[in-house]
């Protein structure tokens, strides 16, 4: 039997839900909707009852997939979860807008459970509410409970046991205006199996996000129509009549339920917010919030990737000492292990953005931060909301797009997911760090207080951002067209976070990383190994033995060339040599191609594969003095013309910072909006910016006389 | 008086929310009704949005949303 529990973001809902199942709980993931559905048993019942925590919502009305799944949930469109049951949680501090979703619920058919939360809070804040009073006039059970505190929530299993008992659907009604109760009657008149709920939903939803639950109906479209038409008739806007019918109904219920005596002084909330929000204190308060949470991901992320790194290291020499030399020894090296470290090595950054963003959501500060911030994300077509995960892309734009899903409105989360790419994360930075330290020399200005180099480093952070506007501005006037989503957010009032509902998102976050988007990474760079590994023709090898005779090579050098030689025969290498005439217009030539290819599954594979094409082995410190030196050597086939010059170095600066060479990235955006149509999109969009990007970076430069 | 120009810590009552489209159908679904109790209490330091307090709790709302309900004096 399952049961939902629904209820307005903030009520402690999830607390609940710890709270009822114990930190059971299985994540669930609906196909076209990018929110999960967490589901548990609940604890102490006596016999077999199954919690489904439903996404946070202030009302039934849907204006995106995300928040139909409620409706279509409670009203049994999800074959597999079709709820017996309804929990509503209630904030006690708070009960007119809590209630306003409430008698949404009682009309649904189904029997209703309230759960009356957070009654210290509302005590503390001077309100008492009469829980016998409001289920009187409710007529469904009222258990007041403290979520956070387990132990409180026992009579709420036994009054929802009793519910199941002997289930009897809520007989109070919202009075609807005479108008609007017609139409509703009409269509439940034309369309027997809707309940008289699902009507008022249906005839307010004009987008039709909820009808699409129904499938081709003739009857139903034109009762929906004749309804309708008779309320435009009228001049009655159903949506909003609906509203102020109901919020008149819960004035009504909570009058003589409520007890209010001021509180002395101010509250803590009031007290911190005049400190965050103040114009100096909030900026500074703010920076410092930024500061630590980036901060912990650059520096405290890094010793965990260096040792994540070792430990796959020693794996692969550990597997090296068994395994002879040959395919299986590089697929498992190169392949298989190096594979699993790129995905493994995303953890740490994910785990530290994602406490830090559950501590500063759970503490209420989020809230306030978007707060500060929205002025300045407005010209973006965005909101406060989406500050954060863009600012945490800067470090890595996998946690960021993950950390998207605090943002409700669909079309700004996609937005966000799609420009914070552009952000320069930090394995852009090898880039940077070999092509500035080997083609940009330190010219001084200004007395030693500006230096080119650093300038350039600097203009590869900036580039991004300056793409990331017109890219932001243009998704919003076409695929994310309509009305902006604006910016409505409650301000919550602050509590302490609690540890184990942080360390539970947190680890949840980490497992569905490696759960659904780990097996496809791995799978691309085991792919892209392959390229670059096979044919490996003994033809290939020969010609180096021959060389290696006639030079007299050492052992490290052979080694070296043989595979430089096996690359550039690969099939990538092939690839490569192919791409070249795409590659002319921006003075690239097929080396530098093999370097784009192959560094498809992350950004930094770059440097290494350079560094094997110039015969250095895979050396892949971007700080090496031997790499830079072999860099500048590079000539043009057969000619004597330098194939990295400045402007061919900042072009391919360009063309990384702006690139979607990031086979994880790309994963998760596929994963997080719910349709593999976006990653490409992103890719081909990004690719293609990146090579004007490029372009027009080297005739810029070539014409400054670069 | 529209919301938009009430001085913070000014108790108002909602007389009028304008407009029939998808923006002031979610403000009144938060609660921002014909007759509910607001009072601006800060606005962001970059002058938008607005912090205003309605009923028992709090929200944030943009400066062109607030334009779009009408207040009086309590």
């Amino acid at each position: 039997m399952v049961v939902a529990l629904v209820g307005n973001p903030n009520t402690g809902k999830t607390a609940l839900f710890n709270a009822l199942t114990g930190f059971h709980r299985h994540v669930a993931n609906y196909p076209g909707v990018t929110v999960e559905l967490a589901r548990g048993p609940i604890r102490d019942a006596n016999a077999p009852i199954e919690l489904l925590d439903l996404p946070g919502t202030y009302s039934l009305a849907a204006q995106s997939p995300d928040e139909a799944i409620v409706c279509h949930t409670l009203c049994g469109h999800a074959a597999d979860t079709a709820p017996a049951a309804i929990i509503a949680t209630i904030d006690a501090s708070n009960p007119a807008r809590n209630l306003y979703l409430v008698s949404q619920l009682l009309e649904l058919g189904l029997p209703v459970v309230i759960a009356l939360n957070m009654i210290d809070i509302a005590r503390r804040r001077g309100l008492e509410v009469d829980a016998a009073r409001l289920s009187a006039r409710l007529g469904v059970p009222v258990v007041p409970v403290v979520a956070v505190e387990p132990a409180t929530v026992t009579p709420l299993v036994r009054a929802l046991e009793q519910t199941l008992a002997a289930p009897t659907p809520p007989t109070v009604r919202v009075p609807l205006p005479p108008p609007l109760a017609e139409a509703t009657r009409a269509l439940t008149a034309a369309v027997p199996d809707l309940r008289p709920g699902e009507a008022v939903r249906l005839l307010v939803d004009r987008a039709g996000w909820l009808r699409r639950a129904f499938g081709p109906r003739d009857t139903l479209d034109a009762a929906l129509a004749a309804a309708r038409q008779r309320l435009d008739r009228d001049g009655i806007d159903a949506a909003t009549a609906e509203v102020r019918a109901r919020y008149a109904w819960v004035d009504g219920v909570l009058d003589g339920v409520v007890r209010r005596t001021p509180p002395v002084g101010d509250t803590w909330t009031a007290r911190i917010d005049r400190v965050v929000t103040h114009p100096v204190g909030g900026g500074v308060t703010l920076l410092c919030v930024l500061y630590a949470v980036f901060y912990a991901i650059y520096q405290g992320a890094a010793p965990l990737m260096a040792g994540l790194e070792q430990l796959f290291g020693w794996a692969g020499a550990g597997v090296a000492a068994v395994v002879p030399p040959g395919p299986l020894q590089s697929l498992l090296v190169d392949g298989v292990i190096a594979g699993v470290g790129a995905v493994v090595g995303f953890l740490p950054q994910i785990l530290i953005l994602f406490l830090a963003l559950a501590l500063l959501e759970d503490c209420g500060y989020m809230a306030r931060a978007a707060f500060m911030v929205d002025r300045l994300m407005r010209p973006l077509g965005l909101s406060g909301r989406a500050f954060i995960p863009l600012l945490s892309s800067f470090a890595c734009a996998v946690p960021a797009i993950l950390g998207t899903r605090a943002i409700a409105d669909r079309r700004e989360r996609f937005i966000t997911i799609l420009i914070a790419p552009f952000m320069s994360c930090s394995a852009r930075l090898p880039v940077y760090v070999l092509l500035i330290g080997a083609f940009v020399p330190p010219t001084a200005y200004l007395g030693g207080w500006l230096r080119l180099d650093a300038l350039v480093m600097i203009a590869m952070y900036l580039v991004g951002v300056i793409v990331a506007i017109p890219v932001a501005f243009l998704l919003r006037h076409s695929a994310f067209r309509g009305p902006p989503a604006g910016f409505l957010l409650e301000m919550p009032t602050y509590k302490r976070p609690r540890a184990r509902a942080v360390a539970q998102r947190v680890l949840h976050a980490g497992r569905s990383f490696l759960v659904r988007a780990g097996t496809i990474i791995l799978l691309v760079n085991v792919v892209v190994w392959a390229l670059g590994y096979f044919p490996r023709s003994a033809a290939t090898q020969a010609a180096v033995d021959a060389q290696r005779l006639a030079q007299g090579w050492d052992d490290a050098t052979y080694e070296a060339e043989l595979a430089g030689a096996y690359l550039r025969d690969s099939y990538l290498g092939r690839l490569g040599r192919g791409l070249e005439p795409v590659l002319a217009p921006l003075h690239w030539d097929w080396r530098i191609g093999i370097g784009v290819l192959a560094s498809f599954p992350a950004r930094e594979v770059i440097v290494a594969t350079l560094s094997t094409i110039c015969n250095l082995g895979p050396e892949d410190d971007a700080q090496s003095a031997s790499l830079r030196a072999r860099l500048a050597e590079l000539k043009w086939d057969g000619t004597d013309r330098p194939l990295f010059t400045l402007p061919v170095a900042l072009s391919l600066m360009v063309f990384f910072a702006l690139c979607a060479q990031c086979v994880s990235t790309l994963v998760v955006i596929g994963r997080e909006t719910g349709s593999w149509a976006w990653p490409v999109v992103s890719f081909v969009g990004m690719t293609t910016i990146a090579y004007a990007g490029a372009w027009a970076t080297g005739a810029a430069a070539r014409a400054a006389g670069g | 008086m529209s919301l938009a120009r009430v001085p913070s810590a000014t108790r108002c009552r909602i007389v009028a929310v304008r407009g029939g489209h998808r923006i002031p159908y979610r403000l009144m679904e938060m609660g921002l009704v014909e007759g509910a109790e607001v009072e601006v209490v800060r606005r962001a330091p970059l002058g938008d949005p607005l912090q205003v307090r309605l009923g028992d709790y709090e929200l944030a709302l943009r400066e062109s949303d607030a334009e779009l309900i009408d207040v009086t004096e309590i």
